[in-house]
Parts: C-alpha cells; sequence; structure tokens
C-alpha cells in the first residue's frame, strides 16, 4: 500500500510535467506584440509552479514509503524547528513577491501605457450572441448613439442615430472584425445588454464588456490570418457560440476592405 | 451554580422520536443532520454534473430515454444548452452551499467542536436547531428553482448581474427559477450566520478546565476561525442576495444599469452597478472559499498526526498560518475580477495580497510534509485520505501563482485552467477532507467501525478519478477553451480538445459510480460494522475519551480536565505510544 500509493504519485507528478514539457496541449500562437512579455511570465511562473509541485508530490511520495509503520517501533518526537520554519517562510516569500513584482511591472506596461494617439479607434459592442463592430469611417468621428433607436429588425444594432452625420460614414459589421497588421488598435468596448467579455486568445487579449461602460484596450497584430474572438463571460444560453472572426491583413487590403464595406451599407 | 448544574446532569431526559431525532437540541444530533443535508446535497450536485459531462462529451447525441423524462430540457432528444447552463448552476450552487459550507462546518464541526474542548453542547442549542432548519427550508426552496416552469437559473453560481437582475426576458430559467434562487442563497446566509455565532460562543466560553487555546486540536482552531470568516462573510451576501431581488421583483436598480437594450427592448431601470455585485458577491466568494478548505485543514492536520503517530509539527505555525489564511481572505476578493473592468491599479493591489496567501498555505503543506518525516504511519482509510489532501491540495494551490498575476490572468481567466485550479482545491481537496473526517469518525458517531477493505477501494477510485478528470483541464485551459460553454465544438480553435472531453467524462462517471461504493460502506456499517471501542485509533484528544456513540450530554458528571496538549505522541518515556489531552499532569509529557 505505502508503496502504491509512492509510486502512485511519483507517476502522476511525472506524466503531468512531461505533458505540459512536451506541450501536447498548449498556447495558441502569438500574434500581438505585448503578448510576448505575457506567455514569457506565464511559462516562468509555470516552470517555478511546475517545480514546486513536482518536489512536493515527489517527497510526499517518498515520505509516505520511506515512513510506513515497521512493528514495534517508535515515531520520532520531532515537533519543532524554527530555523528550518523561518528558512522556508522566508523562501516561499521572496518568490512569490518577485513573481508577483515582475507580473505587476507586464501588467502595468501594458494594462496602464495608452496606445499612441494616431492608432486605430474601432467599436466593440456585445449583444446576446453576437458582437457588433463599428469603424469611424473617413470623417474619424463616431456617430451618436441612442438606446431608444435600436432596432434588430432593422438592422440598427446599435441605435445609431442617423440625423447625427458624424454617424452617416460610421461602417458598421456583425461578428467579423478587420484589422491592419502592424498598426496600433484602439477598441472601445461596449455592451447593449449584459456582460460578455471581448477574449482573443491569438492576442492574448481578455477584457469583460461591462454594461454602462465604455472600456478602452489597446493591441497590435503583428501577423496576418484569420482567427477567432469567443466571448468568455457567461451571457446566456448561447454564450459557446458566440463567436466573431478577427481578419488581420494588411494596410492596402485592410483599406480595400472598409471601402467595400462603406459600399455595402 | 455549579451543583445546580451537575443535578441536571443525572435528570436522563426522555424525548418522544420527534424531539430526539427531528426537531433535536443535541450538538450531535444536529451535526448528523447536517451531514445527511450534505449527503443528499452532494448526490444530488453529482448526479447534475452527469448530465454536464453528457453534453460536453457528446453535444450532438440524442438521448430519447432522457427526452421522455425532460421533455424541454430534451427537445427533439439532444440536450439544450440552457438544460445545461442550468445543471452547471446548480451543481455549483448546491456543492459549494450545501456541501461545502455544511458538511466540513456545519455537520463535523457541530458534533466534535464542543467534545473535542469539553463541553456538552454548543452555547445556544436551541438556536443550533434553528440554524439547521433555516439551512434546510433554504435547501428546499433551492431544489425547488430545479423544479418550476421555466427551469433552473442559467447565471452560474455567481449570478452576474445584470444576467440574473433582469428576468425572463435574458434567458429561460432567469424567471421563477433565478428568484427561488436568490431567496435561498439569502435564507441560506442567514442560518450561517446562526452557526457562526453559536460556534465562536462555543469555543470561546465552554472550553474545560485546562483547554487552554494552544492545547485545541487544530480541527477546532480550523473551525473557530472558519466561523470568523462566516460571521464576516455571509451577511454581506445577504444584503446582496436582497438587493438583488429587490432589483428583480421591486423595480430597483442596483446593479441595472440605463440604457440596456435585452432581446431588443428597452429596460426600464437606470443608474445601477453591474460591478457593485461582482464586489459583493465575491468579498463573500473568496472567504467562502476558505470556509469550505480551512475545516479540511484542520482535519488533516489532525489524522495526519494520529496515524504517523508524531506530534503535528510546528503547532504553533499551523494556528497562526489558519489565522493568516483567514485574515488575507478578506482582502483578496479582487482577484476574482481583474478583467471585470474594475480600476487596473486595485488589480496590483489583489495580485500582492494573494500571492501573500500562498505563504501560510505553503508552511502549512511543509509542515503536513514534516509531519511524516521519523513518522511511523499507520496506513488506515483515514489517513489515506489525509495524505489524498495534501497531495491535492498542493496541485490545486500551486496554479493560484498563475491566476494571482494579472498579466497571466489575461489569458487565463475564465478559461478551464481556472475550473481545474478551484475544482481541486476547493472542492475535491475539501471532499478529501469530508471522506477523512467521515471514516475518521465514523466508529464514534456510530460506535461502529467501517469496512478498510472498502474504504481502500472506494480511495484508490477517487484518488486516481479526480486527477484524471480535472488535470486535463488545465491544458484545455492553456489551450484557451473558455468555461461554461455547453460544447467546445462551436470554435475552430478548439476542436483538438474534444477527444480530452470525452477522456474527462468517461473518467468522471468511473469516478461517481465508485463514490456508491462509499455510499454502501456508510450504511451498512452503520448497522453491521464491527463494534467500535471508545478509542479504536488511539487517539489523543476528548472526543476519544466518552463512549462510541456518546450520552446525550457527552461526560455525564465526568468534566474533563486538560492537561497535555492535543497531539502527543510517542513521548519518549511513555508507555503508551499516545498520551491523553485528559491524562493525568505530571506524566513525561507535561
Amino acid at each position: 500500500m505505502p508503496f502504491a500509493f509512492a509510486v502512485f504519485l511519483w507517476f502522476m507528478a511525472s506524466i503531468t510535467v512531461a505533458l505540459f514539457i512536451g506541450k501536447v496541449w498548449w498556447l495558441p500562437p502569438l500574434i500581438s506584440e505585448h503578448g510576448a512579455a505575457i506567455d514569457r511570465q506565464l511559462v516562468i511562473t509555470l516552470i517555478i509552479a511546475g517545480i514546486a509541485f513536482f518536489l512536493a508530490q515527489i517527497s510526499l511520495g517518498y515520505l509516505i514509503w520511506r515512513f510506513r509503520a515497521k512493528g514495534g517501533q517508535r515515531a520520532t518526537y520531532w515537533h519543532e524547528n524554527s530555523r528550518l520554519e523561518s528558512v522556508w517562510t522566508i523562501g516561499t516569500a521572496v518568490v512569490f513577491i518577485l513573481l508577483s513584482l515582475n507580473g505587476n511591472r507586464i501588467w502595468a506596461s501594458y494594462i496602464l501605457t495608452p496606445p499612441p494617439a494616431d492608432a486605430l479607434p474601432i467599436e466593440v459592442t456585445a449583444q446576446q450572441f453576437a458582437w457588433n463592430i463599428r469603424y469611424p469611417g473617413p470623417d474619424g468621428k463616431f456617430g451618436r448613439t441612442d438606446p431608444h433607436l435600436i432596432n434588430d429588425a432593422n438592422a440598427n444594432y446599435l441605435g445609431l442615430d442617423s440625423k447625427d452625420p458624424a454617424s452617416r460614414d460610421d461602417i458598421t459589421t456583425q461578428n467579423i472584425m478587420a484589422v491592419p497588421v502592424n498598426r496600433p488598435i484602439r477598441v472601445m468596448l461596449r455592451t447593449k445588454d449584459v456582460t460578455h467579455s471581448f477574449f482573443v486568445p491569438v492576442l492574448r487579449v481578455k477584457q469583460d464588456t461591462v454594461p454602462g461602460l465604455m472600456i478602452p484596450i489597446h493591441f497590435t497584430a503583428n501577423r496576418t490570418g484569420e482567427y477567432e474572438i469567443p466571448c468568455a463571460e457567461l451571457c446566456g444560453m448561447q454564450h459557446y457560440k458566440m463567436r466573431a472572426r478577427l481578419l488581420v491583413m494588411s494596410d492596402t487590403d485592410f483599406e480595400n476592405w472598409l471601402k467595400q464595406r462603406a459600399s455595402m451599407q | 451554580m455549579a451543583s445546580h448544574s451537575s443535578q441536571t446532569v443525572h435528570t436522563e431526559i426522555r424525548h418522544g422520536f420527534i424531539r430526539t431525532y427531528i426537531f433535536s437540541t443535541d450538538h450531535k444530533v444536529i451535526g448528523i443532520q447536517y451531514l445527511m443535508l450534505a449527503l443528499f446535497s452532494v448526490l444530488l450536485g453529482m448526479g447534475l454534473s452527469v448530465f454536464m459531462r453528457l453534453r460536453l462529451a457528446w453535444p450532438a447525441a440524442k438521448w430519447p430515454t432522457l427526452e421522455q423524462i425532460f421533455s424541454v430540457g430534451f427537445s427533439g432528444g439532444q440536450m439544450t444548452p440552457e438544460f445545461y447552463l442550468a445543471m452547471m448552476t446548480m451543481h455549483g450552487t448546491i456543492m459549494v452551499f450545501f456541501v461545502l459550507t455544511t458538511a466540513p462546518l456545519s455537520g463535523f464541526g457541530n458534533y466534535f467542536l464542543p467534545i473535542q474542548i469539553g463541553a456538552r453542547d454548543m452555547a445556544f442549542p436551541v438556536l443550533n436547531m434553528l440554524s439547521f432548519w433555516v439551512t434546510f427550508v433554504a435547501l428546499a426552496v433551492m431544489v425547488s428553482a430545479l423544479l418550476v416552469t421555466g427551469g433552473a437559473p442559467i447565471s452560474g453560481w455567481t449570478a452576474y448581474a445584470p444576467l440574473s437582475a433582469l428576468g425572463q426576458v435574458a434567458g429561460p430559467g432567469l424567471g421563477t427559477g433565478q428568484t427561488l434562487w436568490v431567496i435561498s442563497i439569502a435564507i441560506f446566509c442567514a442560518g450561517s450566520l446562526l452557526t457562526a455565532l453559536n460556534f465562536l460562543c462555543t469555543t470561546i466560553n465552554l472550553r474545560a478546565r485546562g483547554m487552554s487555546l494552544m492545547r485545541m486540536p487544530l480541527t477546532v482552531w480550523a473551525w473557530f476561525t472558519t466561523a470568523i470568516l462566516a460571521l464576516l462573510a455571509f451577511p454581506v451576501l445577504l444584503a446582496g442576495g436582497i438587493l438583488l431581488l429587490l432589483d428583480r421583483v421591486g423595480g430597483s436598480s442596483f446593479f441595472i444599469p440605463g440604457g440596456l437594450v435585452v432581446s431588443d427592448k428597452l429596460i426600464p431601470h437606470e443608474g445601477g452597478s453591474p460591478l457593485l455585485w461582482q464586489h459583493l458577491f465575491w468579498f463573500f466568494g473568496h472567504p467562502e472559499v476558505y470556509i469550505a478548505i480551512l475545516p479540511g485543514m484542520g482535519v488533516t492536520s489532525h489524522i495526519l498526526s494520529t496515524f504517523a503517530r508524531k506530534p503535528i509539527f510546528a503547532y504553533k505555525a499551523m494556528v497562526s498560518a489558519i489565522f493568516a489564511i483567514g485574515f488575507i481572505s478578506y482582502i483578496v476578493w479582487g482577484h476574482h475580477m481583474f478583467m471585470s473592468g474594475m480600476s487596473p491599479f486595485s488589480s496590483m493591489v489583489f495580485s500582492v495580497t494573494t500571492m501573500a496567501v500562498g505563504v501560510p498555505s505553503a508552511i502549512k503543506t511543509f509542515n503536513w510534509l514534516a509531519t511524516l518525516r521519523g513518522a511511523q504511519i499507520r496506513f488506515t482509510t483515514p489517513m489515506l485520505f489525509a495524505l489524498g489532501f495534501v497531495s491535492l491540495f498542493v496541485t490545486g494551490g500551486i496554479t493560484g501563482l498563475l491566476l494571482a498575476q494579472p498579466a497571466i490572468d489575461i489569458y487565463l481567466h475564465d478559461t478551464s485552467f481556472v475550473v481545474a485550479h478551484f475544482h481541486l482545491i476547493m472542492g475535491v481537496a475539501a471532499i478529501f477532507g469530508i471522506f477523512g473526517g467521515t471514516y475518521y469518525w465514523f466508529p464514534k458517531m456510530f460506535g461502529r467501525m467501517m469496512s478498510e477493505r472498502l474504504g481502500r477501494i472506494h480511495f484508490w477510485f477517487t484518488l486516481a478519478g479526480v486527477y484524471a478528470i480535472f488535470m486535463p483541464m488545465h491544458f484545455m485551459g492553456i489551450s484557451g477553451a473558455p468555461r461554461r460553454y455547453a460544447q467546445l465544438t462551436e470554435f475552430t480553435y478548439l476542436q483538438h480538445l474534444q477527444p480530452v472531453q470525452i477522456f474527462i467524462s468517461i473518467c468522471a462517471f468511473i469516478t461517481i459510480a465508485a463514490q456508491f461504493i462509499f455510499l454502501y460502506n456508510f450504511f451498512v456499517s452503520m448497522w453491521k460494522g464491527e463494534r467500535a471501542g471508545v478509542n479504536p485509533w488511539e487517539a489523543t484528544s476528548l472526543e476519544w475519551t466518552i463512549p462510541s456513540p456518546p450520552p446525550h450530554d457527552n461526560f455525564g458528571e465526568l468534566v474533563p480536565v486538560v492537561n497535555h496538549g492535543p497531539y502527543e505522541y510517542s513521548v519518549p518515556g511513555e508507555p503508551t505510544d499516545f498520551v491523553m489531552q485528559n491524562a493525568p499532569a505530571g506524566s513525561v509529557a507535561s
């Protein structure tokens, strides 16, 4: 029994570590500039956690096997060792503090650093169960919206006010978001109804869309291609298929795409 | 006063069946009532998870037999996504509130806290009875949410507003089902609050002579700390629940901002904040995690020491660690909200406090391992579960290092990685604490031993099973699979995870089936088990000094006097390898 227990723990720990190292299931490809630092911190933390996990399970297995009861013997009367306890406490505290500082540095350098002023503005408005994407058009201004004007049946998903001149050249799409490659993008996140979450796995971007708030985020995509945008906050019965496509294009392709979309409106 | 109270001891109070087993004020009967309530709930919660796993592994499959039973949830034979979400919501709610809160704290705590400190009952026995029946009503209301038209709510156990506040317009189950859910939670909060008060008064006031704070078993320290957490956490959820109820039925707008358009309908509320609900919920919700796990830590320490035949390593550090965890658990709630739109500066603060909670947790792990060094381990079933707890606590806890960092949480938040993390630590580890406690105290509660052989089989299936179920969820999360999805197959980048889903479901069904070995062992041993003596495990704490099962007033006339700490095992020079807490002073151990 003790040996079986030990073998189980060693086996379980080894398989787990092997599956991580072998990257059998792993992060999707990375296509954003800020994401490299996030991935690095994730891997560093995973390695530290992995070592601690592995050593703890291996030692637990060893102790279980080594100190199984042998008839007629007494256990050691050993119940304190202040030096060992202090070393362990300070050691873990130092590791955790360093991890935490580095993690916060990365967070701050991404989240607290505003995008450049010429970043391309895009508005994303979530609703049950779709993503509405809006580009400001040639005038660079988003037109006025009003919840009273929202009418899904007439495809006015955002309640765009046609009386506002700025709204005339706005380009809206549903569930398809195109962005130019290597250009900073500023996304303003909103929702019409409940809380959703704008998750772009390949960009390492996630932000809840909160009713009543407009939350800005930013990123720069550095590889062209087609990707997926799931919703990451439970929003109702079709949460699992709230999906938009993300198209990362060259500048020319993007301009053409915008023109084509504008002509469709 | 003293002579008066010793007189009442002699008066054998004979009640009828109803006063003895149903409306009893005996803390032992109430403890068993709570355990039975938790047992019913855990079977129900487990049953709901079967539906979840069916849908996740085989989303397109048709189940004609199930359609005959659940005509709406399986319309056309296929399980609807809203039925999946209803199962998920109720699974989480029932497990967190009616299993992980009631069994370790109200169940075992009620039964053993008074005995372990040498008291005759709880400080307020009638209040104690009231707590149980209030909790019972809460469970009845919660179960009724499963049965009403429209079905159970689909907003998750976290019931994020405004999804949970808007009513039927936001989705099926969000009408009557959600209202019943909120009412049940509010009632549950009231019941738990009463329990917490009772635990605190009992621990502070009713300790036997000589039972100084530093002689209390770590189980008592854990229940005591948990009661402080419950006392401060549940009122906040109660307030939040009442506000949510008002938003739903009273036309108020605490959590609903203006200008929302749901299903093309303008919502007539304005001025509320969805983040306010999240703050109120998680201010309760994070301490709740520790309400679930702290008693398990206490039980594990207690069992490890007993069957290692060694004093627990660094008792004082263990007590400080319990308290540190309890205190820090109040200033970490924001780590559930890194992606919520809360100020990114607060995220940094919550990140540091969350990392800090890892330190006392690491201390505890280290001390458990150190307790085993030089031990003479007896591999009884409770010991197996305690050792399993340590393994699971490490595995589940260590991933907190990733989730505590907002930068990494950008990616991992709301993925299966989180599901794996919290199931291992607050779900399965806590359940291992409950199993450990059950196998350990069963002889005391029912006067008979459980079958060791069946216990071992149950243990191996369960340990291997839970690792097989939850370890792969880390990999799914790393691959970017969002949680709370009725199926992953709608997304191209998640297609390759479907075989993992099937693997997890099969492991889950085997593990669930193995739980019936436990049920069989539990109920058959109650009548047919080998008779247990006063102290079958050769343990030291006070519950092992009185008959199994203990009489109504526990110690009778012989109010114990405590002379020793709780973990005096293998003291050199003593005739046996354990010194009872109430053994005469003057021996080597003192």
